[in-house]
């Protein structure tokens, strides 16, 4: 774990040595990926503020696929390098005093690099200007919704560019999430990705009301939360005397454990749990989820649903897999109920939803269901699975809400509508538009597990890892809601090919090259990683060791 | 040519050598390519489609017989060949896996098929192509032929039991879509089904003999499970054959599910000639025979295949003696015939031989006979009444004579090709087994002959002979050179064949490395005597038929008299239909209607019920979405709560 940032060492030692503060240690290859995002983000402020309105667009767009571009190849150049693994494990192993912020190690440059290509086909998805002029971005956010300037800005034909170092932020903030080694770094780090998220949910071009109310949801719970998960930290920090995860787990097992203190222990991880919980959308914590992933803007819906996700379950694996295993008869119990209430909830609800993103909102609680069975196996194949799961899951979601962002209501003349949301209106899909309506089926295959999509293999790997941990009520209960969860994947495949058509009020945008690159390779992965799972199996197999 | 062989051993399989050998997958490839090109080529093909399907044909004809003659070159115990093509399923490791390679096997068995289906197959494409040739669809016939000769050739040459499946589906596929090739008839479309489905119910048996022979040998081809299969327990080898033998059963029309064959003649008469009579429906008797060493280890399946076989020839014949449809009479007749290689494919090693040999002979009179039928069908519009026939003799000349060559040679008389296999295979009979078998199964196969020679007689006549019954508008005429040319060139083997490959017991020998050869048995009847008797019994049915059907005094109802309780039986099939109805069919459609009803009730009930359960939950959960952040936040409370009590409650 040295790859760090690791300046400040634990409170503690920061007092004790009041005045000396050691210069911080920073293994600047394997932190490499995260600077070049933030450095494209800023470099995306600063783009807002120079460059001229009408290259804006076109420069922002560029910069962020180039920061994104170069962040992957930089996790593939890091993960290629052993070296830098090689002396995070023996470091590791010499714990003396020095904390580490920051551990890249296999597990976090997965993820790291799931965010980073997820988070490229949004940059595509983001970046759609064929089918409405302006983009899915309000113009000027700051306007009022239905105000005078509102339309100004419309007419004006201004293009909303500062979306891009938003996400870039969010990016980074992502990818240090799963790599931050103490609480505190951790907490930052859910700040960095949370704060642009509720701004980007905001930014909807139509049904703005909506959409700023889904942003100021999003932002007072996840505030809320947030202040979970710092008191959790606190909680934990008086019990260990560190925030750094690795000292956690030295204090839960040790002997010189500190005695008497298992309130302050427990109470930590149910607080930092919740915060946590809430940012994969488990239930009882999902409760936001439907609101929010409806009125943001559904690229950004795609992009949280998928690298959020991805974010924090990373987190949680690390917060569990590192800091609390020695406690995990205390807290398992609580999450196994999490996991059922959560599979269940997001299953069974799905069922009545009319509007296709909060079925897919529902449906993406489910998953977090499922893949929390994943975490709770407690084994080397669990993390496996979760991994697998999580990247698999990403690309089938951020296809699908690619797909709902082309299905429009039918506007004045040429111009189309807004997006055409409720399920009746994709009646007869399959007739009018065999293509989109092959590929929605696709994805909807995936995401109810039918073999040869990727869906059945993170399925089958998370269940069986949950059954050889043990955990063979969750996998029964995965395996119920899965097919609860079914029944309404396949209804909306139903509605598109057996329903007769809803009438001319729908129609099929065509997309511009961006949002077909961002759908084919998505489709491509998504059947790919169904066909011959070994190829990213084996990626995951190999990164599912996490180092302290 | 002297055996080489050493007794009752086969010899073994090596590699393929040479261009005409290695080049071997062309004598599948050429035909198929035929097929391929006919039906992608859509209608740009119509005009010389048939004739490319015709030169192909010939074309694997004349490779099949220059590998004969390469073959030919060879000594005995060379003369089995493997081919092998490209590694086919290869699953897991080499050892316990389930590997199986294509591959074709080239041997003296399964070049004699080759020359029999090339060659009897190519002679009736060229005579399609005049019988076809106003039909608007003749490239698609071509097409299905073409791809039908190329299952076949696969199904023979495969080197192991799953190649053979491909190809024993293939000829079934291609047998369904000829049968239902003029399918805008729902008769016809009704009997392709048929045919489909009795035959699914012997593949499935074939299916499960090649899964037990994984289970037991751990492979399925034959260099490795044949030469093992007497190291494998009885009752394992039993429970193969008895599948083979459903398998064969299917294929070949034999009892119990014989009765798709008779509907089968629905399709056009060079498919019934080729397919129906010739070729496919043989593929059973192949299988038993490439099988033998299985079936010599399971001596009770052996016994059911002879068992088998003596029940469908004395079922055809009786079915044979009733029908006054011309192509179905031929069709029971073949049934028949196969009965008789059954017989004899059960009868062990010299068996083999004499069911191989009166399968070739077979299908050089039998594929003759059915297009001597097709021409007096093209002479006299299509009809297949033969009460409406009779006289045709002078009306159409060369098929009288081809045709009564043909029926000289099913007859059994000498010298013409059917007595030297027929009469070997009853002797063979007489010869096989203790006690009561030899009795029973050969006086079975010689009264059989007798029948035979009545109702095949009773065809002859009928049409040929007596008074002329043809309706007005019949101007009965002799066919073209295109179809009257190969009928002489088949008529010409079923009066030769037979004496060339028994002479000098040349067949025989030939067939040796693969059968492992065998010495012929004494009957205990002596030979001559049998021999005498049978021919007497041959001539007393052809009598009988001649004075009831062809002497100029005889007199035939232009409609079928009522009958005898026998007579009518036997025109209903022996009530097959019916039988199968009432077994199958009925309890069938009361078990899927009883499986609909609980599926309705029951399941649907339950299924509707759960769903809408969770419908009804789903809609009071859904109020927990209120809209109001106060409530969000205040249930996220309550999650906390409950979350940090029940990590709390764990430690208490």
């Amino acid at each position: 774990m040295t790859p760090l940032v690791s300046a400040a060492p634990s409170l503690a030692d920061v007092l004790t040595a009041a005045g000396t503060i050691p210069a911080p240690k920073v293994d600047y290859f394997a932190v490499s990926p995260l600077l070049v995002v933030f450095a494209a983000a800023i470099v995306g402020v600063m783009v807002e503020a120079f460059v001229p309105r009408e290259s804006r667009f076109r420069v922002q767009v560029g910069v962020a696929v180039l920061g994104l571009v170069a962040g992957a190849a930089l996790v593939g150049a890091v993960a290629v390098d052993g070296r830098v693994l090689q002396t995070a494990g023996s470091a590791g192993a010499a714990v003396g005093g020095i904390v580490g912020a920051v551990v890249v190690d296999k597990p976090a440059l997965f993820l790291q690099g799931s965010i980073l290509v997820l988070s490229l086909l949004s940059v595509l998805t983001m970046a759609e200007r064929t089918v409405e002029s302006g983009g899915p971005f309000t113009p000027q956010a700051s306007a009022v919704p239905g105000s005078p300037a509102e339309s100004l800005a419309r007419r004006a034909g201004l293009v909303q560019s500062e979306v891009f170092p938003l996400l870039m932020f969010s990016v980074g903030g992502m990818m240090l999430f799963p790599a931050a080694n103490d609480l505190l770094t951790m907490f930052i780090a859910l700040e960095v990705f949370s704060l642009p998220l509720y701004l980007m949910c905001g930014l909807a071009r139509r049904r703005r009301l909506l959409s700023q109310e889904a942003s100021l949801k999003y932002f007072l719970l996840g505030a809320f939360s947030s202040a979970f998960f710092l008191y959790g930290t606190a909680l934990l920090y008086g019990f260990a005397g560190s925030v750094r995860l690795f000292d956690i787990a030295q204090a839960i097992s040790g002997d010189s454990g500190p005695v008497g203190k298992d309130p302050l222990l427990l109470l930590g991880i149910a607080l930092l749990a919740v915060g946590l919980l809430f940012k994969v959308g488990a239930a009882p914590f999902h409760i936001w989820t439907p609101d929010v992933y409806q009125g943001a803007p559904t690229p950004v819906t795609g992009f949280m649903a998928a690298c959020t996700k991805i974010a924090a379950f990373g987190a949680l694996l690390r917060v569990s897999y590192v800091a609390l295993p020695g406690a995990r008869w205390d807290w398992t119990p609580a999450l196994w109920g999490v996991a059922i209430l959560t599979m269940v909830v997001g299953a069974v609800i799905a069922i009545v939803q009319t509007d296709v993103k909060r079925m897919l909102a529902y449906s993406s609680i489910a998953h977090a269901g499922f893949i929390l069975t994943g975490i709770l196996a407690y084994s080397r194949s669990g993390v496996s699975s979760v991994l697998f799961y999580l990247l698999a899951y990403g690309f089938s979601t951020v296809g699908a809400f690619a797909l709902v962002t082309l299905v429009r209501d039918a506007g004045d003349g040429d111009a189309v509508g807004g997006e055409a949301t409720h399920l009746s209106q994709w009646a007869g899909l399959g007739r009018r538009s065999p293509l989109l309506a092959g590929l929605f089926t696709l994805f909807l295959l995936a995401f109810a597990g039918i073999p040869l999509t990727s869906g059945f293999i993170g399925k089958y790997a998370v269940f069986s890892a949950a059954v050889a941990g043990g955990g063979w009520v969750l996998a029964l209960v995965g395996v119920l809601a899965s097919a609860v969860a079914a029944f309404f994947y396949l209804r909306v495949v139903v509605l598109m090919y057996f329903s007769e058509p809803s009438g001319p009020t729908t129609v099929v945008a065509t997309p511009g090259v961006p949002v077909v690159v961002a759908v084919s390779v998505a489709a491509f992965a998504t059947l790919l990683l169904g066909v011959f799972p070994t190829v990213v199996l084996d990626l995951t197999q190999g990164a599912s060791a996490f180092l302290p | 040519m002297t055996p080489l062989i050493a007794e009752g051993t086969r010899a073994t399989a090596e590699a393929a050598s040479g261009t005409l050998q290695t080049g071997a997958w062309l004598l599948v490839g050429l035909p198929l390519l035929g097929a391929a090109v006919l039906l992608l080529g859509g209608r740009r093909t119509n005009a010389w489609g048939h004739w490319l399907a015709v030169a192909l044909s010939w074309a694997s004809f004349v490779w099949g017989a220059l590998l004969f003659l390469d073959l030919r070159g060879l000594d005995a115990e060379q003369r089995v060949r493997n081919l092998h093509l490209f590694d086919w399923v290869p699953a897991g490791d080499k050892a316990t896996g389930f590997n199986v390679s294509a591959g074709l096997q080239l041997d003296p068995l399964s070049v004699a098929f080759v020359l029999l289906v090339t060659f009897v197959g190519s002679l009736i494409l060229v005579y399609s192509v005049a019988y076809m040739e106003h039909d608007p669809d003749r490239r698609r016939f071509f097409a299905y032929l073409n791809l039908f000769v190329a299952s076949m050739l696969l199904l023979v040459l495969a080197d192991n039991y799953l190649l053979l499946y491909v190809g024993w589906e293939g000829v079934g596929l291609a047998s369904y879509l000829l049968i239902g090739f003029w399918n805008h008839n729902p008769a016809y479309a009704a009997a392709s089904k048929k045919a489909f489905i009795a035959n699914r119910v012997g593949d499935l048996g074939l299916s499960i003999a090649i899964m037990l022979m994984f289970a037991g040998f751990g492979t399925v081809s034959f260099a490795e499970v044949l030469p093992n299969a007497d190291k494998a327990s009885e009752g394992l080898l039993t429970a193969i054959g008895l599948m083979l033998l459903l398998g064969a059963c299917g294929k070949s029309a034999q009892f119990p599910l014989q009765s798709w064959l008779g509907d089968a003649m629905a399709g056009p008469t060079p498919v019934s000639a080729l397919i129906h009579a010739a070729t496919m429906v043989t593929a059973g008797v192949y299988l038993v025979v490439r099988s033998g060493p299985i079936f010599e280890g399971a001596p009770t399946a052996q016994l059911v295949v002879v068992i088998v076989g003596a029940v469908t020839l004395v079922f055809g014949a009786v079915v044979g003696c009733a029908k006054d449809d011309i192509k179905k009479a031929l069709a029971a007749s073949t049934m028949s015939q196969i009965g008789y290689m059954m017989l004899a494919a059960g009868l062990g090693p010299i068996g083999y031989y004499f069911a191989i040999f009166h399968l070739l002979t077979h299908g050089f009179f039998k594929a003759g006979m059915f297009l001597g039928a097709g021409s007096v069908m093209h002479g006299m519009n299509d009809s297949v009444d033969m009460r409406r026939f009779g006289g045709l003799s002078t009306a159409m000349v060369t098929t009288y004579a081809t045709f009564g060559l043909g029926w000289l040679a099913i007859l059994g008389i000498p010298p013409f090709s059917g007595f030297w296999s027929k009469d070997g295979i009853i002797e063979t009979a007489f010869a096989t087994g203790e006690g009561w078998r030899p009795w029973v199964f050969g006086l079975t196969a010689m009264l059989g002959a007798a029948v035979t020679a009545f109702y095949m007689s009773r065809l002859f006549f009928m049409t040929f002979r007596g008074r002329k019954r043809w309706p007005e508008e019949a101007h009965p005429h002799e066919s073209p050179a295109l179809m009257t040319v190969p009928m002489i060139v088949l008529s010409v083997g079923s009066a030769a064949l037979g004496f060339l490959l028994w002479s000098g017991s040349r067949f025989e020998h030939w067939l040796e490395p693969v059968t492992g050869g065998g010495v012929e048995g004494e009957p205990v009847i002596p030979k001559y005597v049998l021999m005498a008797i049978t021919v007497a019994l041959v001539l007393g049915g052809a009598f009988f038929a001649w004075s009831r059907y062809g002497s100029a005094a005889a007199t035939v109802p232009q409609e079928a008299p009522r009958g005898s309780v026998l007579t009518r039986a036997a025109r209903r099939d022996l009530y097959q239909d019916d039988v199968n109805e009432a077994l199958l069919m009925r309890p069938g459609q009361y078990l899927t209607r009883s499986l609909v009803f609980v599926d309705n009730r029951g399941v649907d009930g339950v299924v509707r019920g759960v769903a809408a359960g969770i419908g009804g939950i789903a809609g009071r959960l859904r109020r927990w979405q209120t809209g109001f952040v106060r409530s969000y936040a205040t249930s996220m409370l309550a999650g906390v709560l409950v979350v940090a009590l029940g990590i709390l409650a764990v430690r208490v």
